[in-house]
Parts: C-alpha cells; structure tokens; sequence
C-alpha cells in the first residue's frame, strides 16, 4: 500500500558502497581497540575508536534501511476497539462473582481492607531503624563542652601568634569530624567589634567566632573578603557582614551565622566559654524563634 | 535455519501470528518521534556502562591515606568510594572512557526525556486516549532527575558532597516531617556515613528497576495504543502511515541505538567531565567554588539562588526558606505536569480521542503557556550560574541575582505574549514552516489572504480527516473538518 506523494523515497534509490565500508570501518576500529587495550590503554583514543566501531554499525544500519529496504510509506489500519460496554459490563459482573451476597461480601472485603491496612503500618516501622532520632542533635554541637579551639588538623590556636586580620575555619579539641561543629575565627582590630547586648565578652583581644555552616542551605560559608569584612557563601551567594555580628546583608539567608563565646584560657590559647545559645545551620521546623 | 528456528519456537509457544503482527507494525516516520528513543538508548548506554562501573566502586566512606597513581593527592586522607572512584578514572583500563560516557549518558538521557516531553506537551499527544502513558512519562522524568542525583553524589568528592549538604538542608525544611526525614534518609545527622551505601543502593537497583518497570509499561501502552502522527494527506484518526517494523525501521532504530552510543563514548572519551580528582574529596569544613549541580537539576538550584530572604512561621513553628524554592517549586512543578491533561480537558471540554496531532500553532494558547513555562525553568537554570557570569563578565554577582530576580517575573509572560503572536500570525499566513513565513504576517496576524500560502492550510484540513483542531485563537474547539476519512476517532465515555 505504497503512497506516490512521497518525493525522494520512490523506487529509483541506489545502493552506494557506503553500507559495506561502513560497517568495515567499524571492524577496523574493534580491531584498533583490541591492540590499544594491548598496550595499555589511552582514554582519548579509546573514545575515538569506539566512536567509530559503533558510528559505523550505526551509519552502515541506517544507510542499509534507507538504501536497501521498502520505504514506501505503509498503511495500518488502527484496529484498537476502546471503550465497548458489553465486554466491560461482562468482566464487572465476573469481578463480581466473588462471594455469596453483597452484604457479607462488603463486610469481608472491609474486614480484608483493615487487616491489609494494618499490616501497613506495622511494615512502616522498619523505616525507623534508619537513622537515629533528631531529638536535640540540631540543637547543640560538640562545642558544649568549652574547651580549646584548633585547626582542623588538630593544633590548638596562640592568641599571641594569630594576627590581627587573620581568618581560620576551627573545630572543638578532640572533635574534628562534626559537620555542624565548623567555626570560622576572625582576628578583628580591637574596639573595631561592637558586640550585641548580651554579647560583651565573647570577642575577648578582637577574636570573634561564627559558625561556618550556612544559615540558609548548610553550606561552609568559605569565602572571606577581608576589604568589606563580608563572609560569603559559595553555594547561593548569602553574604555575611562581620562587623554586624554577621547578619545577612545579601542572598537568601534569613538569620546570622550564630557567634561562638571565646575566651582565652590560663596558656594564652584561644578556647569556647560553650555552645552557640542557638541551632546552627539551616533551618527546621521546631527550631525556636530568635 | 530460520525456518528451524521459527518452527521450534513456534510449535512450543505458538506466537507466529503474533509475530507476524508485530514485525508488520507501522511506525511513522518524523524527526521529533526519535527523541524518545534517543532517551531509551541512552538509558541503555547507562546500563551498560553502569555495571562494568559497579564492579569497581567501593560505596564505603571508611578512610584510608591515598598513595595510588594521582601524585597531588597521596597521603591525602580519603574515603574508600572517593579511592575507587579514582582507580576507576586512573588505573582501570578504559575506566575513565565508562565513567565519563556513563555520566555524559546520564545528561543526555534526562535532556532527551525533556525534549520528548515538550514534543508531547506542544503537539497535543498526552491528549485523550494517551493520559495514561503521560503519567508514565512524567514519573519517568523525575525518576530519571533522582537518579542522576544519586549518582553525581557516589563519589563522595567536595562538589558532590556540598550538593549532598544541600539536599539535606532542604529535606530538613520540610515542615514537621523534616527533621525525621533527613535523619532517616541520611542515618543520622550529616554527614552521617551511611549515605553513600545507600545511594548505591538506590542508584543501581531500586530506581533502575522503577525505571525498567516504567519503562516498559510506557513502550507496552505506546505498542498497544499506536503511534500519534501529523495531519497530512492519507493520514487520518484510524490508520498509521510510515514504516514497517520489519525491516526498515528495526535497521533505523537499531542504527540510531550505535549512532546514540557513538556519540555518548566520543564525550566520554574526549570531553573531561565531573574530575573529582580536581575537586578532591569531600570535607565536612570544605566547599568548592564556584559549585554548580549537573543541567537537570540546575533549576532548584537557581531559584534557590534567587528566592528572596524571607521564611514564614506558622503556629510557632517554622518554614524555612530552603522549603520554598527546594521542595513547593518541584512539588507545584511536578504535580502540574501530571494533572496538565486533565487540567486541558477540563478547559477545552475535548474529552475527545485523538490519534492526529496538533501544530503548535493550531493551538496558540496552549503553545504559549508551554513557552511561557520554559521560560520560567530557563531563566531559572541560568540563573544557577550567577556566580560564573559574574566572574566572565566582571560584575557583581549580587548585581546579577537582583537582575534575575526581576527576569525571572518579566521573561515569562514576554515569551508567553510574544509565542502567541507568533503562532496566530502562522496560523493566519497558512506557511508550512516557521521559516516560510512571510515578515508581514506578524503585523497582520488575521489575514488569512494576504499570505503566499492562502491554500495550504485549508487544503491540509481537507485531506486530514479526523479531528484537526479548529483554530479559534484561545483553543477551545475542537471542531472536526471533513474529507476522506471524515469519521472522527472512535467515541468514549467516561461519563456513564
């Protein structure tokens, strides 16, 4: 059931020699591959070849199907019959066969539904094995036990030997893995720091400390531009101003990055008086309001 | 031998006639239909290279000092699935050919599910009798963005592992169930190390069987409901005009699968993707800059970019900022494409079902919101690049976000408006193409006369038979028009 209209796939097509030297090319490059692999290996050519062992088989199927084989478009008939009642009243009235009278059958089939149901939710409780509880995990960090600051690599910080304009990410003493522990500490000139009501001795000799982790979506705010004295968030550009006990200024972020009370201990290194007084990080929904 | 072959089988399942049947199926020949299959053999690429990759990977975050082949990185401590990740790049033999095929595959398979969706959504398929299998299609698509995600974030390299942070800041911001939720999904609080085992998990069985299951529910529906095609002469809602499955189109298509994989082991083989030895490997106190996700899911994250600072509390609880962009945009998203043809029906009252497609143009309204859509999603997707055009361009990267902000109001609607004076003044200058439209149609949008093609558009409705969509401006008739086949598609009631 060919159709004239057509142009370009009539009866005239040609068989050029492209099909054989396609799909011989392709063999070529198989056999390349063998000896690559031979010697070793090398990702580009590999690429290369393969590109062409399969382009070829690809080139060579497609020329075959256009060159060689009916292209003249076919007609099928659509014989799909949607929608008949009789056949669909039928196949209700056997669904239906399923027991005796339709009252017991009701109460059955409820009884069925609410063992199934239960059931459910018994298998549900597994997923509890998951993970461990929230409880207060989102509301204290490790910091809780004071204590010194280090690198994370696990040297303790000198206030004496830290500059004035320096900046390091610090993590609790014995306690380098957390991810919610992470502090960026900023030596500041002194008095150039007006610290919040509340706040008045947590900065001792310029240090001021914030937590690292992003406010808004738990990024490490990584970036510190010393001129503006702004940290900035890589992830989706929330910007932090030191200097304004690092509120947002600008991006998503809705709350400050909380501040961790410092102090310097008895040996003149730098050390947490605590934990943050808020969560850390972003946002949950039983997180207390400022 | 083929006739003993035929014989053996057929006198033990007795399947001749149906094989007969079905190496006689016709499928219609146009460009736009081997978009789906571009999908499907991409996803067979995926596969494939997937478990030659599954015999290497090491999903454990155990540590363990570095001392293999990449000099920058030995004495580094690193995790096990980051180490064998880059024996798997460095010292298994045409390792980094698989892995970089493999992830360039995956970016294609999600890209070409999306233009197989906008060649659905603008030509009208999904309509009546096909909801079905645009459900499918639409689960698909998200199974395929999941999936893309578990398996960017397996190497357990910094820029995985920030998107990783990201995804449990904004499985935290669910409200009520968020806290449970990231520490379920996550075991515990991040970085808990149990993540990595399960994404394997999830990455190369679960979603890979949803897919599979899907998948082939998607080509059974296709094979049992037949192809859609355009209106054009002979062509109407009760036949299938184009190729026999047996042999021309079984050789194109099969030629498409090697050209399809041809082209995916070049990128991998050519073009460097994802190199986490670059990036190194993921440190709870590190980030890398500037960090973007893969394409598919470049949308959240630029509209987590651009959504204002602002988050609710509701009954002394909160809804954190992350909610809004990272889980309401994807969920109103989402649920709008599933409900799009039941929303159409209910606008259009074409219950209708239709076996020829529509031209973008022949309904004007529905082109336009598509495109107002993209556009949407588009500037969205840009926008998630705000920091690297900053640095290209030398400006201010807030600047920018601010400009997006505005864009991503005003772009949309401008599209929207701009789409459908484009397709009235096609509709109108009766051109077959785009690119044959005369300038003049755009100011005359309604003159049908003034055109070079005045017969062109009538004379396809003449011999489309069936239900060509009458062009009213707003695409709420379904007027039929006559011609050879005038009867329409066969009538169903869903109303009894």
């Amino acid at each position: 059931m060919s159709h004239p209209s057509h142009p370009g796939r009539g009866p005239e097509r040609r068989e050029g020699p492209g099909i054989a030297v396609a799909f011989g090319v392709s063999a070529l490059a198989s056999l390349g591959l063998t000896v690559l692999y031979g010697f070793g290996g090398q990702p580009q050519i590999e690429g290369i070849l393969l590109f062409i062992a399969l382009g070829g088989l690809g080139a060579g199927l497609i020329l075959w199907g256009k060159q060689l084989m009916p292209n003249a478009p076919f007609v099928e008939e659509r014989k799909l019959n949607l929608g008949r009642p009789e056949a669909r009243a039928e196949v209700v009235a056997s669904l239906e066969e399923a027991g005796p009278d339709a009252g017991r059958r009701s109460f059955l089939a409820k009884m069925l539904g609410g063992a199934l149901g239960a059931l459910g939710v018994a298998a549900l409780f597994p997923i509890r094995s998951l993970g461990t509880a929230p409880g207060r995990a989102l509301f204290r960090t490790p910091w809780a036990g004071g204590g010194r600051v280090v690198t994370i690599d696990g040297e303790p910080v000198a206030a004496g030997d830290f500059e004035v304009g320096q900046v390091l990410t610090i993590v609790p003493e014995g306690n380098l893995e957390a991810g919610d522990s992470q502090v960026i500490l900023i030596r500041l000139e002194p008095g150039e720091y007006e610290p919040p009501p509340g706040r008045e001795d947590w900065s001792p000799e310029g240090f001021v400390a914030f937590s690292k982790v992003c406010t808004h979506a738990g990024c490490p705010v990584g970036l510190y531009q010393a001129g503006s004295q702004e940290l900035f968030c890589p992830c989706h550009q929330s910007v932090f101003a030191v200097l304004q006990a690092a509120a947002p200024t600008a991006g998503p972020a809705t709350r400050p990055l909380p501040q961790l009370p410092l102090r310097i201990d008895e040996d003149g290194f730098v050390a947490a008086q605590g934990d943050f007084v808020e969560p850390v990080g972003p946002g949950f929904w039983n997180r207390p309001s400022a | 031998m083929l006739k003993k072959v035929a014989r053996w089988i057929d006198n033990r399942l007795g399947t001749s006639a149906f094989t007969q049947d079905a190496l006689n199926k016709v499928f219609p020949d146009h460009w736009s239909f081997m978009v789906g299959e571009i999908a499907l053999y991409a996803f067979v690429v995926l596969i494939v290279t997937g478990i030659f990759l599954s015999f290497f990977f090491d999903a454990s975050t155990s540590q363990s000092v570095y001392d293999g082949s990449y000099a920058p990185l030995v004495g580094v401590e690193v995790s096990d699935a980051y180490k064998s990740t880059l024996e798997i790049s460095l010292d298994v033999r045409a390792g980094l050919v698989m892995r970089q095929t493999h992830h360039w595959a995956a970016l294609v398979f999600v890209a070409a599910i999306v233009v197989h969706l906008c060649r659905i959504f603008f030509t009208g398929a999904f309509r009546s009798p096909r909801e079905l299998n645009w459900i499918i299609g639409i689960t698909l698509l998200i199974l395929a963005i999941f999936n893309g995600f578990t398996g960017y974030s397996l190497p357990d390299d910094l820029l995985s592992g920030t998107g990783l942070r990201i995804a449990y800041s904004i499985a935290l911001s669910v409200p009520l169930l968020g806290t449970w939720m990231g520490f379920l999904i996550f075991g515990g609080e991040f970085p808990a190390d149990q993540i990595i085992s399960r994404l394997l998990v999830t990455h190369i069985m679960i979603v890979p069987a949803l897919i599979i299951g899907l998948l082939t529910a998607h080509l059974a529906l296709l094979w049992r409901q037949k192809h859609t095609q355009f209106p054009e002469p002979g062509r109407t809602e009760h036949n299938v005009v184009g190729s026999k499955l047996w042999p021309t189109y079984a050789a194109k298509s099969l030629g498409l699968f090697f050209g399809v994989f041809a082209i995916l082991v070049l990128m991998g083989g050519l073009f460097q993707i994802n190199p986490i030895w670059l990036y190194g490997p993921f440190e709870p106190q590190q980030v890398s800059s500037p960090a973007q996700p893969d394409w598919y899911l470049g949308w959240v994250d630029g509209a987590l970019r651009l959504f204002p600072a602002v988050e609710l509390r509701a009954f002394g609880f909160e809804i954190p900022n992350p909610f809004y962009p990272g889980v309401l945009l994807p969920g109103v998203t989402f649920l709008a494409l599933y409900a799009w043809p039941f929303l159409e029906q209910a606008f259009t009252h074409d219950r209708e079902p239709h076996n020829l497609l529509d031209r973008p143009r022949d309904r004007p309204m529905r082109t336009a919101l598509g495109a107002t859509t993209l556009a949407f999603y588009t500037v969205m997707f840009i926008a998630s690049s705000s920091d690297l055009i900053a640095k290209w361009f030398t400006v201010s990267v807030l600047d920018l976000v601010r400009v997006f902000q505005v864009l991503v109001i005003l772009i949309p609607p401008a599209v929207g408006w701009a789409t459908y004076r484009l397709m009235k003044a096609l509709a109108g200058s009766g051109a077959p193409r785009l690119t044959e439209m005369p300038l003049s149609a755009l100011t005359h949008p309604n003159g049908r006369g003034n055109g070079a093609f005045p017969h062109q558009e009538r004379g396809r409705d003449a011999h489309a038979g069936g239900a060509t969509a009458g062009d009213d401006g707003d695409g709420r008739s379904a007027a039929r028009t006559g011609g050879d086949g005038a009867l329409p598609a066969q009538r169903i009631d869903d109303r009894e």
